[in-house]
């Protein structure tokens, strides 16, 4: 059996100044690379949703879904290939930021109330790796989710005949489903965000009120050139709009604006200090 | 069994690394005042006891000392660093107060993920042949009982191959068995030279892993020193206890009758003063297997009434 504490170094005599003191030295703190908390910490993510398969199935087959139920039976959208493409992106992103949001918001919420987590936070460990290792398996079950929206809007809807002699290249789906997935990162830090500031009740409400407000303006729901001209003008200030904006470019190369991606990366930087101003936060008054 | 102690000098003498530190440390909780200019530092191979009523500061300095949370005001330190800096943690391992395992993790995947925080950690195998878990490391934590949960709570402290463990109440909801089974790998760690900070309400688990004790009430520390200093310290506060008592004859009755009282429950007509909370742990000390002096069988009920414990093993 091998020892139960490492060996120590050597230490310093007392005779010298300051001997009662230890000084950090480079050989004791010398801690796994970040990469390795990185990928620990998502391998237990990704363990422990896995056990749970009913939680990543119901997410996974979601944006599928609503595809089915909300698009394709509208004849005018599936025979039309461009509105095919916009419909399918508009709900491909959809499924990622209720994932995003639905998954961090709450799922972070309730873990706070466990003591597990504040255990975790006794690790030696800063807020950044776990922080990372929650988007990464957030971003796998997305893909899992986006695979069968491709699946059927290929098989059901006039959606193929964009591409090849219709104009458009096949690279632009696998580039979209990254886009798609990138999109998502305004809404995993707003998840955050919540997650770390509310507890779980408070976060089931907040999360619910913040999500189909802003689905519904960003054109997720409704393309934007359905929308009256009032909300069309406001929705542009959106992180959901700038995303689906970005979203049906990758896929189909129109609807984009000029400030899309400024507004997309803009939102980004200011939720994702907000949740990592939440997080800091959240070590210091776990419980009042 | 004895304790190979590397430091059994009196507090303050030490000259071993100070690993801990906390320096007139305040810290409230709304009005509420856990800690309130508290100072304490843990030299290397002491295993110090932290002692004291429910609400003492207790949790509340382990807290910090973790870095769960920041002091109001006064400083803490470990190895050298501030506890909020995850690097101050590499060498520090932690069994939390209350009972929480990551419920759909098997035991071994809970190890091996807590081991990928350290540098050097002991394999996940043999620790779990140590803590007696090898037979269920494919289990789920949450299939675990109460009992192997907080097994595997001390044995994840252990996993870093820490220079220093805080343990806060590590053995309460154990069996006798159970118990002595922590207690000897936590012995088995000091005599590797490891360093130990515990919390227990049990003066006997102090005794039975301690070298020093500290003595926290009301956010402060009220006695610093060996178990035999801090045992006639509250051998003076018996007598305290019985002048008090004498003149409200009603409650001595009490006192003396065979109803043994309820462990955790402070006796109804206690209220919060240190000398009748300093006589609960002389009762309890008294009855430890370990205890030289005898006191007068009327002094015998208290909230550690022996009547509800399990006897120590032969």
């Amino acid at each position: 059996m091998s020892a139960l504490i490492r060996p120590t170094p050597a230490r310093p005599t007392p005779s010298e100044p300051g001997a009662a003191r230890q000084k950090p030295d480079a050989a004791a703190t010398a801690a796994p690379a970040r990469a390795a908390l990185v990928l620990a910490h998502s391998k237990a993510q990704i363990l422990e949703q896995l056990r749970i398969p009913v939680a990543v199935i119901s997410s996974t087959v979601f944006p599928t879904l609503a595809l089915l139920f909300f698009v394709i039976p509208q004849e005018s959208v599936t025979a039309d290939p461009l509105a095919s493409l916009t419909a399918i992106a508009q709900l491909a992103l959809f499924g990622v930021m209720s994932s995003f949001l639905f998954n961090y918001g709450i799922g972070i919420a309730e873990e706070r109330a466990n003591p597990w987590s504040s255990y975790l936070r006794t690790l030696p460990v800063g807020p950044v790796p776990p922080t990372i290792a929650r988007a990464l398996p957030a971003m796998l079950f997305a893909f899992f989710a986006l695979l069968p929206v491709l699946v059927i809007g290929a098989l059901l809807t006039a959606a193929p005949e964009a591409f090849g002699d219709g104009g458009l290249s096949w690279w632009r789906v696998p580039l979209a489903v990254l886009v798609w997935l990138a999109c998502g990162l305004p809404f995993l830090a707003l998840g955050l965000f919540i997650g770390y500031l509310c507890t779980s009740k408070v976060a089931v409400a907040v999360t619910q009120v913040v999500f189909f407000p802003m689905a519904f303006a960003g054109g997720m729901m409704l393309p934007p050139a359905a929308f009256p001209y009032w909300l069309d003008v406001f929705s542009l200030i959106l992180p959901s709009r700038a995303a689906r904006d970005v979203s049906v470019f990758a896929l189909s190369g129109e609807g984009l604006h000029a400030g899309s991606v400024l507004c997309l990366i803009v939102w980004t930087v200011l939720l994702g200090g907000l949740a990592l101003w939440a997080n800091r936060r959240d070590q210091g008054r776990h419980f009042r | 069994m004895p304790v190979p102690a590397p430091t059994l000098a009196a507090p303050g003498e030490s000259t071993t690394p100070v690993l801990a530190a906390a320096t007139d440390v305040t810290k409230s909780f709304g009005r509420a005042k856990a800690l309130n200019g508290l100072s304490l530092s843990i030299n290397a191979g002491e295993a110090v006891g932290l002692l004291g009523p429910n609400g003492a500061g207790k949790s509340t300095l382990i807290s910090l000392l973790c870095g769960l949370r920041r002091p109001d005001a006064g400083s803490v330190e470990m190895f050298g660093r501030n506890p909020l800096d995850p690097k101050s943690r590499l060498q520090l391992g932690i069994t939390p107060q209350a009972t929480s395992v990551p419920q759909t993790l098997k035991l071994r995947e809970t190890v091996d993920f807590v081991a990928a925080h350290y540098p050097e950690p002991t394999p996940t195998a043999e620790l779990l042949v140590r803590f007696g878990l090898a037979d269920m490391a494919d289990k789920q934590c949450g299939a675990l009982s109460g009992g192997q949960q907080r097994r595997l709570l001390v044995a994840l402290a252990l996993v870093g191959r820490p220079r220093l463990v805080v343990l806060d109440e590590p053995t309460t909801g154990l069996d006798v068995d159970a118990r002595e089974t922590l207690w000897q790998q936590l012995r088995d760690y000091r005599s590797q030279g490891g360093t130990l900070l515990i919390t227990s309400h049990y003066l006997e688990e102090i005794q039975a892993l301690a070298s020093r004790v500290v003595v926290v009430d009301r956010g402060t520390v009220i006695a610093d020193g060996s178990v035999d200093d801090i045992r006639s310290h509250v051998a003076i506060s018996k007598v305290t206890l019985e002048a008090r008592c004498r003149r409200r004859p009603s409650t001595l009755g009490r006192t003396r009758s065979a109803r043994p009282l309820r462990a955790p429950e402070r006796p109804p007509w206690s209220p919060r003063t240190p000398t009748r909370r300093c006589a609960g742990w002389s009762a309890t000390a008294s009855n430890s297997a370990a205890s030289k002096s005898t006191p007068p069988p009327s002094r015998k009920p208290s909230w550690h009434s022996p009547a509800i414990r399990k006897p120590p093993r032969p």
